[in-house]
């Protein structure tokens, strides 16, 4: 039986977030692929470019609106996603499994009376159901799960599903008006670390271990970021010595990062650090000990001194 | 006031996972198991609260009889008491966040406290299925959580900083790291533990909305090119991400 999948996008700032294309390119793939009818919600206000949603194959975006939704408020918008999937009929939802997308999801999941499945990396159609692969373990295993519930919910990891470029398709804006917003919980305030690109967003990472010797040292770790267009990640033991912001830690207990690029300076590879970057597309190790495990994963290696190495990596990508 | 916290146990994180017979659970021979890192922060920030508001922290874990050595370890913490809600079979999430929900009405704790994530299976959903199950409140991934009367002041780390977030009793908090240190368990602690009993009841049942159809090890990567020992290996490496890997 065909379903009806209904995608839902973020917004922050009244800016669509790059997840948004990534889950509708998925979503109207599996649509395609088991023959079902895909549409887009968003929960803001005046979100911006909402018809851009089309070029990524999403014909439809429906905008549940109110002045007091511009920010998070998991009670107003758990709410409103779930009314409005009840309303369409929507059988199959999916959400960016982020810092968003973990906290709603859950929640329109019992409202629905649901099954999720969370962090997918992959999707797909086993005649006609959704078989979803997802990591477990940080990584260090999958699983491949099917949901056996009516109304199912996926959650997709991001920089994993490529939008591919985008067609010149625009999407079909609704407006519907959410009236009395249930604002029992509800984001007051939002606190951005200053002009920093965040690790989970970043698709070039340059991150620093304890072979960087000191917190100062981590100047270097920048300005390679920088360079690279990259944010600046760490691991856990120089996060515990207080060098850096647990924000940054990447690793089983930090954030689980894929980017396109991850470049480890001084990193051992602990087997906790693998679990959060080892599914990174390209990975650049440098560390002078030849045994370190980071180099059973690294695409591309030298075993040499990162106060040596880097400064030559920076000027070389200067030229 | 009554504080609850749920804990769960699972394999220490510099394990090798290996994949059972089944092919769908993993092979448990060898594998050490711990109280989950997260849920250890939890404890701390429920008897944080406790020594700050008056009540009592009682300690929920649902699985078998092993999971009593993460119960202990909460106890030597200084959690008043616990319940283990017997299961030996796999649930989803939502089967456990019924039971659990289950448990915590029959406590009536008003504030529960989760770890943001079991690291386990990574689903970093039960403390927010199990509010919505309540009709509880609830704010995950939180790094900063204030308690005053009735109401919650909370931050909650998001991509690139954070939100703060009010609501108000009842009420689930996630804990992340970040959070506090969870205090080590004093050797008081660990003999008063010994003698706290753990509640053992039966959990409620409940039908899996997930099937694993399979478990599987991912590929592989293949370890790549060592490129040199010093910088005379740079101008290789910048071609190479330029022209073979196209990530720059
Ligand atoms: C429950 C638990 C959870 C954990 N979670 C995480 C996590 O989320 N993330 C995480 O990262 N870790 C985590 N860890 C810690 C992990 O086990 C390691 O201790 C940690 O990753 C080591 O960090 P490191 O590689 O920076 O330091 P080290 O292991 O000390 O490695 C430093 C490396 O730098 C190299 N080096 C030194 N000097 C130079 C130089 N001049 N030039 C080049 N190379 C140099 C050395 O050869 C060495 O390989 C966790 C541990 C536990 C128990
Ligand atoms: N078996 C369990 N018993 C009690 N609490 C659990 C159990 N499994 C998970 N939890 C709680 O739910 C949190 C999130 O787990 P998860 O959603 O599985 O990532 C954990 O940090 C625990 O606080």
């Amino acid at each position: 039986m065909a379903d009806k999948i209904l995608v839902v996008l973020e917004q922050r700032d009244s800016q669509l977030k790059k997840i948004s294309f990534e889950v509708a390119k998925a979503g109207s793939d599996i649509a395609k692929s088991t023959g079902s009818e895909v549409q887009a919600v968003i929960v803001g206000n005046e979100v911006a470019d909402l018809n851009k949603i089309g070029n990524y194959g999403v014909k439809k975006v429906t905008v549940l609106k109110n002045s007091e939704l511009v920010d998070y408020s998991p009670s107003a918008y758990s709410k409103a996603v779930a009314d409005f999937a009840n309303e369409v009929g929507a059988n199959v939802l999916f959400f960016g499994n982020t810092a968003l997308g973990k906290d709603l999801a859950p929640r329109v999941a019992v409202k629905l009376d649901a099954g999720i499945a969370m962090d997918c990396v992959e999707l797909n159609n086993t005649d006609g159901n959704i078989v979803a692969t997802r990591p477990i373990y940080a990584g260090k295993a999958l699983i491949d799960v099917q949901i056996n519930s009516d109304k199912k919910v996926f959650t997709l990891r991001p920089n994993v599903f490529n939008p591919g470029d985008p067609s010149t398709e625009d999407a079909e804006i609704v407006e519907k008006n959410i009236d009395s917003p249930d604002l029992s919980t509800k984001v007051i305030e939002t606190k951005k670390a200053e002009g920093k690109l965040d690790v989970a967003e970043a698709s070039i990472i340059v991150s620093g271990g304890r072979g960087m010797k000191e917190a100062d040292n981590f100047k270097l770790v920048e300005e390679l970021a920088d360079v690279l267009g990259a944010a600046v990640g760490a691991s856990r033991a120089v996060v515990d010595a207080g060098w850096r912001p647990h924000a940054e830690q990447v690793g089983q207990t930090g954030k689980t990062v894929s980017p396109n690029l991850y470049v480890a300076l001084g990193i051992s590879g602990a087997i906790q650090h693998l679990a959060g970057m080892r599914s990174s597309k390209y990975i650049v190790a440098i560390n002078k000990d030849p045994d370190a495990p980071i180099f059973q994963v690294a695409d591309y290696g030298i075993t040499g001194d990162v106060f040596e190495v880097v400064p030559a990596l920076i000027e070389e990508l200067k030229k | 006031m009554k504080i609850a916290v749920c804990i769960s146990h699972v394999p220490d994180t510099a394990t090798n996972i290996k994949i059972g017979e089944d092919g769908k659970s993993i092979n448990p021979t060898d594998v050490t198991y711990i109280i989950n890192p997260y849920d250890e922060i939890a404890v701390e920030e429920a008897l944080k609260t406790k020594e700050k508001v008056g009540g009592e922290v009682v300690a929920i874990s649902l699985g078998t009889d092993a999971n009593k050595d993460s119960i202990r370890k909460a106890l030597a913490m200084g959690v008043d008491s616990a319940v283990l809600l017997k299961d030996e079979n796999f649930r989803d999430s939502f089967g456990l966040a019924k039971a659990l929900a289950e448990e915590i009405k029959a406590q009536e704790a008003e504030l529960v406290f989760f770890g943001k994530q079991a690291v386990d299976f990574d689903n970093s959903i039960t403390g927010q299925l199990t509010a919505e199950l309540l009709g509880y409140n609830c704010v995950s991934v939180v790094v900063d959580f204030n308690l005053d009367g009735n109401k919650i002041t909370a931050e909650r780390e998001i991509e690139g900083g954070k939100e703060v977030v009010e609501t108000t009793l009842p009420a689930v908090i996630t804990a992340q790291k970040g959070l506090n240190e969870p205090r080590y368990a004093s050797l008081k602690g660990i003999m008063a533990a010994k003698r706290k009993t753990i509640e053992e009841k039966e959990a409620v049942s409940s039908e899996s909305k997930i099937e694993i159809l399979q478990m599987k090890k991912p590929q592989g990567k293949q370890a790549g090119k060592i490129l040199g020992s010093d910088a005379s290996a740079v101008p290789e490496l910048v071609r190479l991400l330029k022209e073979e890997a196209k990530v720059i």
